[in-house]
């Protein structure tokens, strides 16, 4: 570990405690959405799409809904109707079609049964008449002056002029800075280059699930696993035309979330089939539904020029970024234009970003959306640079990092950020000067996620027994249990074993958004400190009552209240001994903290990989890994080093060779973890791990989001590694067996070079 | 029991399963009642193949489960071989091993007169799947599921292994390499089952190799195979050679070509690219999700060179010893 700056010393905060909800996972003992049953639930299915653009003609349930077993069978129809302009309209008609399906797999009915057989061959049974649509597959398909439009009241926002036509581009980005043409014309070398990635998912273990029940009030609860149960509260009350508060939701243990479960699929067709049969609803997904309906991270294409002076400093940049985000408007070119340039002082530039609908399934978050791309194109571009220019790439990167009071794309400046110091880490570690064997490389890359704060809430409750429970909204994904026990033990000098970190459900918390940039440990952690520290105020109270002195009197020093006052000595009373005497005090020991969090400090990486090419298969294997980021303050260290671990890892099998696959028909080909191909264990070596401390000036600990940069650097760094084993540069993703063994073939790059 | 008017079983300890057929997105969709049967005797378990219309025998299942999920239809009966014991031992006598045709894998794996005699071939044996499918996977059942890309065919076929089949009219030897005759296509006639394999013990200086490729280390399936076996003279030169490949063509390529260009000569050099060139020419592979033409056609080439010289190296190492 690398702590860069002189922070406090802590007792709790930076220690490495075994998480409390660890033995019930390792024991396969907690309870995943899909362990949970009611007793007299129905099994619900979904019937879904085979055509990936298709106008529905009709849709006949009668026979279904004579199947044995039956009990409900529901089709858009069961929902109000939305018009676009409504403002989750894309989320509505994506969970279940309307008139049209826009991907195959797209859900357009769900039919509920006494057992999933039963339900299963109802679902098969409803008839559904389909006019086949052509299919727009690519973003050059979807881009062609005669393509067919996905949805004919796209008009591209942020076009200028204004769009008159409906399009398949739903969005334009444009950030410009400077003046370009005269930084090009300062630059001493100029390189352009282009770039292709393909769709991927998550990967998340566990499948979309969830248990609906509505009452006979028509109040309703979901059991669901989530990133965010008051996101599936609000969200399936829209898509039913509910108030929020007729839903309760109630979060499960969740088994992999990665972004892609900031969305809703399943719960309100579960609800919809609840209040149709009066019934408990219970759905899973398969595997194949999980691949063909959910999630994917965009595909892109990626045009970026550079311009940098003999010198090192880079003088101009001029990104053309073209997202696709499936079948809806989606974010994707935005979040490229935000961090493109981001990391580096690049006083002229121009962002275009492009968003395009095409006929596959919506995008979802993915770990620092749209990032890990742009990084592939920018830090494989700077290794070229550094090359060309005989410059060591972390020289080169540190020549033109950004630092505190740089201003970023959007004109913000940075506060205190931990770029150079991550740099720095990974250039003084052992691996970055290792000697290589025969065919290996080394490629270094850097990564920038800007994380974001929200709304959060906590409540903490002292026991009797001088315990205390901390109730958050915010599920557990990556070990923030553990984060908020560390930080409440810190507060209130309690053990943090005697601290209980409770998943609150929707009417047991105050409000909490979604967690999504990297926000629990910080956010929801700041919420956490507030609550802890309104409960210190409310200890010494009853401290200075018991004692009869003056509060005013009375300091909260590691976990006791202590007298200060002149009035001679007057014995240390603990947490425990307030709570045993809180009935002739006031009453029971309680507080809340609610905010919305601002400053979440913006996440850097560097990573250094090694790997060895097989250069007559084409084959790549991972030998050595080394990840520095900027954590702000490590709460828990192993869980900040398995993010770390685990964004790597994502990142591999994203460089490597996950990508989506489908016929010319827009099916998909890869389905399953056979041919959808995610790293295995024995595929990476042990990765390394450095935790570099730079403190985030606006959280009280110091913490920054660390759960999704450390997928940024990844497939630059396995770009510019392939590179250093093989001579190639490889453009398009994935860099498989395939493609690395025709580009050493050609002797080139997959794009020239 | 079972769906109308199919029998009941004649024998062997059976009990009601429930697993589909016809399937979307992944969804197993029940429409008729599977029924399990466990014979224990070659006997039985070929009176029932006769005896119901729909049975199909299998070893692990692991092949047999997935296409079920994936859509195939269901048969009416699941027939479990692994209760017959001959299905599941491992014998050698004299010069002649024996293995059944639904011993698992690990099994193979873990057998200290297979590993020395048939490096390649247990190789190719351990490579199946995870270690728990390795507790259910088997020769057997890897060959009679004719995939073109099975791993242990090709060295089966390098090594000579023959096949030993009972069916209605008795049984019957045939070579490993006539069995697949196409993808998800055997030899097999209707009734029969795959019950042994016999491979001769290999003779001096002879050892075999397998190498496969995928863009994974392990849990994949192989996009080329490519077995070995070489017989070397006192001075090193091949004497006898076979070469097989995997997943480049509907079923398991031999080389002749490649082979021819080994005997007489050092395993190095020219004889060496022949075998490459020769590997490359014989492959007619298809493109898929998987792996395309060319490529399947250029590392063809490679894991053929290269399992050659793993196998020569090893039957230099193996000397006089038989």
């Amino acid at each position: 570990m690398t702590v860069t700056e002189p922070k406090p010393s802590y007792k709790y905060v930076g220690t490495r405690p075994v998480r409390h909800d660890g033995l019930e996972k390792v024991t396969g003992r907690a309870r995943f959405a899909a362990d949970l049953n009611m007793s007299g639930q129905l099994h619900g299915i979904v019937v879904r799409s085979p055509h990936a653009h298709a106008r529905i003609v009709s849709i006949d349930t009668s026979e279904a809904e004579a199947m044995p077993g039956v009990k409900a069978v529901i089709t858009g129809d069961d929902f109000p109707a939305v018009e676009p302009g409504h403002r989750q309209y894309d989320m509505c008609i994506n969970v279940i079609a309307r008139d049209k399906v826009f991907y195959e797999g797209h859900a357009l009915a769900a039919v509920a049964a006494s057992t999933r057989d039963q339900a299963q061959a109802a679902a098969a049974a409803v008839k559904v008449e389909y006019e086949v649509l052509p299919a727009v597959l690519t973003i050059d398909q979807a881009l062609a002056a005669d393509a067919p439009v996905l949805h004919a009241h796209m008009m591209t926002a942020g076009a200028n002029p204004p769009a008159e036509e409906p399009s398949n581009i739903s969005n334009i980005t444009r950030f410009s800075g400077g003046e370009l043409d005269a930084g090009f014309a300062e630059a001493d070398l100029v390189i352009e280059r282009e770039f292709t990635t393909q769709p991927v998912h998550q990967g998340y273990i566990e499948p979309h699930a969830c248990v609906a029940d509505t009452g006979q009030d028509g109040h309703t609860t979901i059991w669901c696993s989530s990133q965010g149960h008051f996101n599936v509260r609000s969200s399936t009350a829209t898509l039913l035309g509910w108030e929020n508060t007729r839903i309760r939701v109630i979060p499960a243990e969740i088994g992999g979330g990665f972004g892609g479960k900031t969305t809703i699929y399943l719960e309100p067709l579960a609800v919809a089939l609840s209040a149709k049969a009066g019934r408990p609803v219970k759905m899973v997904m398969t595997r194949d539904e999980v691949f063909r309906a959910t999630g994917p991270a965009p595909g892109t294409k990626l045009r970026i020029k550079l311009g940098v002076k003999r010198d090192g400093t880079l003088v101009a940049g001029d990104a053309y970024l073209i997202y696709t985000n499936g079948a809806y408007a989606g974010p994707g070119g935005l979040l490229g234009a935000m961090t493109v340039f981001e990391s580096y002082k690049i006083p002229n530039f121009e962002i275009e970003a492009l968003d395009v609908v095409i006929n596959t399934a919506r995008s979802a978050a993915y770990r620092a959306p749209a990032a890990p791309l742009t990084a592939y194109a920018m830090e494989t571009m700077l290794d070229e640079i550094a090359e060309e220019l005989g410059i060591d790439p972390i020289d080169f990167r540190i020549q033109n990092a950004v630092t505190e009071g740089d201003p970023s794309t959007m004109g913000f400046p940075f506060a205190r950020i931990g770029f150079v110091e991550c740099l720095e880490a990974v250039r003084d570690h052992p691996n970055y000067k290792a000697p290589l064997g025969p065919n290996q490389g080394r490629g270094i890359a850097a990564g920038y996620w800007f994380n974001i704060g929200e709304s959060s809430s906590a409540t903490v409750n002292l026991n009797e027994d001088g315990t205390a429970t901390v109730v958050t909204g915010s599920p557990d994904i990556g070990g923030s249990r553990a984060s908020m026990a560390l930080m409440a033990a810190e507060e209130l000098g309690i053990d943090v074993y005697d601290i209980r970190p409770v998943v609150g459900d929707t009417e047991a918390v105050g409000f909490t958004d979604v967690t999504e940039g990297s926000r629990a440990t910080f956010a929801t952690g700041m919420a956490v400190v507030e609550a802890c520290r309104r409960m210190v105020v409310e200890l010494r109270g009853r401290a200075a009552k018991m004692m009869g002195v003056e509060v005013d009197d009375i300091d909260w020093v590691d976990g006791q209240a202590v007298y200060t006052g002149s009035d001679g000595d007057k014995a240390p009373l603990s947490v425990a001994e307030i709570t045993a005497k809180a009935k002739r005090t006031g009453g029971p020991l309680t507080a809340t903290g609610s905010l919305e969090a601002h400053g979440a400090g913006p996440g850097f990486a560097v990573h250094v990989c090694d790997l060895e090419v097989d250069p007559e298969t084409g084959v790549v294997r991972v030998v050595r890994y080394t990840a520095s980021q900027d954590a702000g303050t490590a709460i828990h260290p192993s869980y900040v080093e398995g993010q770390i671990q685990g964004g790597v890892a994502q990142g591999v099998g994203w460089a490597l060779n996950e990508e989506y696959i489908y016929d010319s028909d827009g099916v998909m080909e890869n389905p399953s973890f056979l041919d959808y191909r995610v790293p295995v264990a024995s595929d990476l070596p042990m990765i390394d791990a450095i935790i570099v401390e730079v403190p985030n000036p606006a959280h009280p600990y110091g913490v920054r989001g660390v759960g999704e940069t450390g997928i940024v650097p990844p497939i630059p760094a396995v770009a510019n590694a392939i590179y250093g084993a093989t001579g190639c540069r490889i453009r398009d993703l994935p860099m498989s067996p395939i493609r690395v063994l025709d580009a050493i073939t050609s002797n080139g790059g997959s794009n020239g070079a | 029991m079972g769906t109308s008017g199919s029998k009941p079983l004649a024998a062997g300890p059976g009990v009601e399963l429930t697993a589909g057929g016809v399937s979307a997105m992944g969804y197993d969709l029940m429409l008729s009642v599977m029924r399990y049967a466990s014979p224990t005797t070659v006997a039985e378990a070929v009176d029932l193949l006769g005896s119901e219309a729909d049975a199909r025998v299998y070893a692990g299942a692991t092949d047999l489960i997935p296409q079920i999920r994936a859509g195939r239809p269901e048969p009416t009966v699941m027939v479990d071989l692994k209760r017959i014991e001959r299905l599941c031992a491992i014998s050698a006598n004299g010069s002649t091993y024996t293995v059944g045709a639904a011993t698992p894998t690990a099994d193979i794996c873990a057998d200290p007169g297979l590993v020395a005699a048939f490096p390649g071939l247990v190789e190719a044996s351990g490579l199946i799947g995870s270690d728990q499918i390795q507790s259910r996977s088997s020769w057997g059942g890897n060959l009679a599921n004719a995939s073109p890309a099975a791993d242990t065919p090709p060295s089966l076929i390098v090594n000579e292994a023959r096949a030993v089949i009972a069916g209605p009219g008795g049984e019957r030897t045939v070579a490993a390499a006539e069995v697949a005759t196409g993808p998800g296509q055997t030899s097999l006639a209707p009734g029969e089952i795959l019950v042994e394999f016999e491979l001769d013990q290999p003779p001096a200086r002879t050892a075999d190799a397998y190498l496969r490729l995928i863009p994974r280390t392990e849990m994949d399936i192989a996009v080329v195979g490519a077995a070995a076996r070489v017989t070397l003279d006192a001075d090193g030169n091949v004497t006898a050679a076979a070469i097989a490949l995997g997943a480049v063509a509907p079923t398991v390529v031999r080389v002749p070509e490649a082979e021819a260009a080994l005997i007489g000569n050092q395993p190095s050099g020219d004889a060496l690219a022949a075998v490459e060139a020769a590997a490359a020419a014989a492959t007619t592979p298809i493109d898929d999700k998987r792996g395309t033409v060319a490529y399947r056609r250029q590392v063809a080439g490679v894991l053929a060179r290269r399992a050659v010289t793993i196998a020569a190296e090893r039957a230099r190492e193996r000397g006089g010893q038989s």
